[in-house]
């Protein structure tokens, strides 16, 4: 409704476009950290780059900073391209993995301090300096030195110091990664809220696949320097295009299968109506089956069911993974919630299972 | 009460104690002796009533004030002073220059070339340094005629480089570059850069750099010496043209000033460079 209002309003222009960007590294090895990379990351948008370590996500947020370079593409900011700028020039702030506060610097100089640089006058970075201490609950803190803060705090003042030039977008490479368990899960809702209530377009890097869940509207999957797909986490999730994403989001069954129109057989047995995506041919192919899209049932199997063995059984709390053989020696994992007294629902190890999938729990891969 | 993980680490470590060293101890006594005692000596004599540098005559600071009111002391003094301070100052600056130019600039081919040659005067030895600098500069005298203490502010400079260089570069390879990336992010230019981030940053080591070069070149003898001109003595060669004739207490008395004043610059200088990062 917002955008309707506003005539001028640009939001049909997205934030950032990658264009066919490369980077190669050069030295006694070439690298290629980053092949032929091309996205377009919408305004307002929370975007996490996703994949392994050495995928190239965090040298794509340097080129993104201006840190690097890229050897081939181009880069553009709100329609205007920006490959050749250096990163003071572009209105775009990091949120360094190390955090990176300048230790010579108070709690309150160091967020001042792109606000200066910036040639804002006194009054007008005195005021954003207030807010952004409030904005991160570090008021009580702002004149200690950023050594003598805990690592929770050194991280909101990072965010703080790069939220309060109000850039168009803002960089955070693995800013959780040196938190624990439950300052992170603080931080992630607590980053949510900030993007929320600032409105600035937020490019996450991480290698958390189950961050990246929670917290994006959309991920791009990366590996070898490579987007593999881009989508919600729903998509990246339930209809992962490819093995490697798959693999690395969530667990993962994969059976072989042959596919013939929109009808796949699985090698083990049952034939189910699947969606089939863009550039895959009929032929033997995986598919892909999540282990809480499968169910299991005491007995014999009927119709669209699959025999199993019960080879192992692993209780944890709220739920139970089976491990299952198929007739094929194919190895299944099956997650199923626990309900009081679902225990004695199922036989024993070696014991025989009939197994059902949920429809639309059959995804067919590309690979 | 024991505590043995106290005890532990400690009965384990002893089996490979120097301590336990054959004549380790001898050997240590033996070295500080042949190292402390002499100066003890030449202090304590600073401070002798008679004229003899080994019979004691009481207690007197004459030597002192006979040193302070010797012109030819005063002279050479505040040109020992003038020289260490200029010559650190410009050596610090090129040292600083040199440091951020190894440490900031992406690596490029002959960089480990470029370290050895600014610490040339640590591994040449200084006799050959002189010999040569005196061979250049007395062409160039004969020259130019000119012969003011130009030549021994270069020669000063030079050697001042690499003590400086040294502090500096160190403090340089232990911060963090992300800080000045986050500078950069955060809208300073180059210049803004430096000046914000870098420079106060570095500060301790260009300070320590400064203090090193200052003592180094205010106690410096062999390249002075080949060096100056007539009528530029320092504070070092008017001693070592005093010893060529008639030995007193105020030598002595000298000595010791130069010791009190290079021990207070060095324990500054330790204490700018252990300082927490």
């Amino acid at each position: 409704m917002d955008q309707l209002t506003h005539p001028d309003s640009a939001s049909d222009i997205s934030a950032v476009e990658v264009n066919r960007v490369s980077k190669i590294f050069a030295g006694e090895q070439e690298v290629r950290a980053l092949d032929d990379v091309s996205v377009s990351i919408r305004r307002n948008e929370f975007f996490t780059l996703l994949g392994p370590s050495g995928c190239g996500k965090t040298t794509l947020l340097r080129l993104i900073a201006g840190f690097e370079p890229p050897t081939m593409g181009t880069l553009q900011l709100g329609g205007r391209n920006i490959s050749r700028l250096p990163p003071n020039q572009r209105p775009i702030n990091t949120v360094f993995q190390n955090y990176a506060l300048f230790p010579h610097m108070s709690v309150a100089g160091n967020i001042a301090f792109g606000l200066e640089m910036l040639g804002k006058p006194k009054s007008e970075i005195a005021e954003t300096v207030d807010r952004m201490l409030r904005l991160v609950q570090m008021e009580p803190l702002r004149n200690r030195r950023t050594s003598e803060i805990s690592g929770g705090q050194q991280q909101r003042v990072a965010l703080a110091r790069a939220l309060a030039p109000h850039p168009e977008v803002l960089l955070l490479d693995e800013p959780l990664s040196a938190l624990d368990l439950k300052l992170r899960k603080e931080m992630q809702i607590e980053l949510k809220r900030l993007q929320h209530e600032t409105g600035i377009t937020f490019i996450f890097v991480t290698h958390d696949q189950e961050e990246a869940l929670t917290m994006s509207d959309r991920i791009a999957v990366m590996s070898a320097g490579r987007i593999l797909q881009i989508g919600s986490p729903r998509d990246i999730y339930e209809r992962p295009a490819e093995r490697f994403v798959a693999n690395f989001i969530g667990e993962s069954n994969f059976l072989d299968a042959e596919l013939t129109g929109n009808t796949v057989t699985l090698r083990a047995g049952g034939r189910f109506e699947v969606t089939v995506p863009d550039g895959v041919a009929d032929g033997a192919v995986s598919v892909l089956i999540r282990p809480e899209h499968a169910s299991l049932r005491a007995g014999e199997p009927t119709g669209k069911e699959i025999a199993a063995v019960i080879e192992n059984i692993v209780y944890s709390g709220d739920a139970t993974a089976v491990h299952l053989r198929l007739g094929t020696g194919e190895l299944v994992k099956v997650r199923m919630a626990n309900a009081p007294g679902s225990d004695d629902a199922l036989p024993g190890l070696g014991g025989t299972v009939a197994m059902s999938f949920a429809p639309g729990a059959i995804t067919v891969l590309k690979d | 009460m024991t505590d043995p993980a106290r005890d532990a680490p400690t009965s384990k470590a002893r089996g490979y104690s120097v301590r336990t060293l054959p004549g380790f101890a001898i050997v240590a006594l033996f070295t500080f002796v042949v190292l402390y005692a002499p100066i003890m000596i030449l202090v304590t004599y600073s401070f002798n009533a008679g004229t003899s540098l080994a019979i004691w005559e009481g207690f007197s600071l004459r030597w002192y004030q006979r040193a302070i009111a010797n012109e030819q002391v005063q002279d050479a003094a505040l040109r020992s002073l003038y020289l260490a301070t200029v010559a650190a100052s410009v050596g610090t600056v090129a040292a600083t220059m040199a440091a951020l130019a190894t440490t900031r600039i992406r690596r490029f081919p002959g960089r480990t070339m470029i370290y050895a040659l600014v610490n040339q005067p640590l591994m040449v030895p200084e006799i050959v340094t002189a010999v040569a600098l005196l061979i250049v500069f007395a062409a160039v005298k004969v020259w130019t005629g000119h012969t003011s203490m130009i030549y021994l502010i270069v020669a000063h400079t030079a050697f001042c480089v690499p003590f400086a260089y040294l502090p500096i570069r160190a403090r340089l390879e232990t911060m963090d570059t992300s800080l000045e990336a986050a500078a950069a992010d955060l809208y300073a230019s180059r210049w803004q850069v430096f000046r914000r981030v870098t420079l106060p940053l570095m500060w301790p080591g260009i300070v320590a750099g400064l203090l090193l070069a200052f003592v180094i070149s205010l106690d410096d003898v062999v390249i002075t010496e080949f060096v100056k001109s007539a009528g530029q003595d320092t504070l070092p060669t008017y001693m070592l043209g005093q010893l060529r004739r008639v030995v007193t207490p105020e030598i002595n008395a000298i000595s010791t000033a130069i010791l009190v004043a290079g021990a207070i610059l060095v324990s500054l200088f330790f204490m700018l460079t252990m300082r927490k990062r």
